[in-house]
């Protein structure tokens, strides 16, 4: 099967919208992706035909709710490559599912003086969960840089494990510089010292195909609204050992079998960690959209944006005056750039001005940032309907505002 | 009637058809206004609430109602240092009574910006416009 972006595109409704007067160029894909149709009229079928809450009630239009989100967990878990739909847990994105890991996983079973190792190059929801161990039970957060071209060497992060490691938590593509992290390499080497390994893939689910169990990983993280589903949606996969090693996360309807005034008793997992009405919707919506990806085909449209990084680097790399933040051979088409006289926001506000967005700032990555040493960068992230067309504009773009502020 | 420092510029921005020639301007302005020396650049004078670093320092002459107003301002990102030399102009050598009835937002309308600032950076201005009130009514 082939790829053909344009298809892709016009499923997209609003790609055709304008900005400012000119078409939209979307390039904050790594921020959140827009939404196919089927989505939004999945979704928009479930409010007007087939809503109700979820595992309550033996009516008709609670049976319909329940076997359409219970039935993304089967889609997760084929999207991610998991054994067991069973070891899929519903989130509203990745920041819960590290924060749920953190606290369900980490917290009971780290003391004072145990570490974990984390990249550089985290997002801060894979950091500050960590933190929050660190401030109340001294954990020590023990941290890996990237080298110049903002490559991961896995055994420098397997070399940072000593016996006190107790968990390596490492992103599978960087947010900032699109680094792509041999998440495989490193899980082969934790595998062999005990450690359990979690991957953020916020990033990395969007743009390659995944398989955890290939992987080897134990916690794999992921977020709706990035692979172009609804926002409060997300799932995690927990490897079936860890998920019996986890207290509850929080406490509600649904995680529990039975309440009496002096005890309670849990529900089986995945369940036991997926407290109160769910995000119902949202969720049915992100299967629709996993269903989406599956169809076009994560190699293919890897393929298609191995074609687009290529493109938007040599341009980019003809740009003298532009200095693009990491260079990493087999990096994901993520540009992360500063222009000497221009701040990233005078950047991204200029280049809204030609309908092209992009994102300004820390990107959440500010441990990245400083180790980079610069303090805001402007970011191009593209996503699967994403063209050289785009590419061209934001070189035209550039080289404007190179004029404007220069 | 605003300063004649601000309605000259107000004539400038008048010639200017498009955005781009406007925004070339603040730019501009931005570039020629003086920088902060680095020693003010400290927690007590960054404005928060902006998107990028903001700093404004009062400059304060005379007491009561009839001291007369100005600031030096600045920040890393350009156009936002264009608007601070916009503001400049609009409060500079007036006296603290006079900051005070400035109506900020209908004098910078009629430069016809305000569309084009992002919500993030209009957020800003409205930080830099409670900080300059702030130095006014402290002083008053």
């Amino acid at each position: 099967m082939t790829f053909d972006v344009g298809a892709v595109r016009a499923d997209f409704p609003i790609l055709s919208r304008e900005i400012n007067g000119k078409p939209l160029t979307y390039l904050d894909n790594g921020a959140s992706a827009q939404k196919p149709r089927v989505v939004i009229d999945a979704m928009t079928r479930v409010y007007e035909q087939e809503y109700s809450n979820v595992h309550r009630g033996l009516h008709t239009l609670s049976n319909i709710s329940t076997e359409k989100y219970e039935g993304v967990r089967g889609i997760v878990a084929r999207f991610l490559g998991a054994p067991d739909e069973e070891e899929i847990v519903f989130t509203t994105g990745t920041t819960e599912a590290i924060n749920m890991v953190a606290s369900s996983w980490a917290a009971p079973r780290l003391e004072a003086g145990d570490e974990i190792v984390l990249s550089i190059m985290e997002h801060h929801a894979n950091i500050v969960p960590w933190h929050f161990l660190r401030e109340r039970q001294g954990v020590v957060i023990k941290w890996v840089e990237t080298d110049a071209n903002g490559d991961l060497d896995p055994e420098a992060v397997l070399a940072a494990c000593g016996p006190r490691t107790k968990l390596i938590a490492v992103t599978q593509l960087s947010n900032v510089t699109g680094t792509v992290v041999d998440v495989k390499a490193i899980c082969d080497g934790a595998r062999d010292k005990g450690i359990p390994v979690l991957v953020d893939g916020s990033q990395g689910a969007v743009h390659m195909p995944v398989n955890v169990a290939e992987m080897g990983c134990d916690f794999y993280a992921i977020t709706g609204h990035k692979l172009y589903g609804p926002s409060g949606s997300g799932a995690v996969y927990i490897r079936r050992e860890r998920m019996e090693e986890m207290r509850p996360f929080m406490g509600g309807g649904d995680m529990i079998r039975e309440v009496t005034r002096d005890a309670v008793t849990y529900n089986d997992p995945p369940m036991k960690f997926e407290a109160g009405t769910p995000g119902i919707v949202q969720t049915i919506g992100m299967g629709v959209a996993l269903d989406y990806l599956m169809g076009l085909g994560m190699e293919n449209i890897a393929a298609h944006e191995r074609g687009l990084r290529d493109y938007a680097r040599a341009k980019l790399d003809g740009l003298n005056w532009l200095q693009v933040q990491g260079q990493s051979a087999g990096k994901a088409a993520i540009f992360s750039f500063t222009m000497a006289g221009a701040h990233a926001h005078d950047l991204s506000t200029v280049l809204d001005k030609r309908g092209i967005a992009v994102r300004a700032g820390s990107h959440c990555a500010m441990p990245l940032m400083e180790h980079m040493g610069v303090t805001a960068t402007a970011r191009a992230s593209f996503g699967m309907y994403n063209t050289e067309a785009e590419v061209d504009r934001l070189v035209d773009a550039l080289e404007f505002c190179h004029e404007l502020f220069g | 009637m605003a300063t004649d420092a601000f309605e000259e510029i107000a004539e400038t921005f008048d010639f200017l058809d498009d955005w781009e020639d406007r925004y070339r301007h603040v730019i501009e302005m931005g570039k020629a206004m003086e920088p902060l020396d680095e020693s003010l650049k400290i927690p007590s004078t960054k404005v928060e609430g902006c998107a990028s670093q903001v700093w404004m320092v009062p400059e304060i002459e005379g007491e009561g109602p009839a001291a007369r107003f100005d600031f030096k301002g600045d920040s890393d990102a350009m156009i936002v240092k264009g608007l601070i030399a916009i503001l400049h102009a609009l409060y500079s050598g007036l006296t603290l009574g006079e900051v005070a009835k400035v109506d900020a937002k209908a004098e910078l309308a009629r430069l016809k910006l305000e569309d084009n600032l992002s919500s993030q950076r209009s957020n800003g201005l409205q930080a830099m416009l409670g900080r300059i009130r702030a130095f006014s009514q402290q002083s008053a």
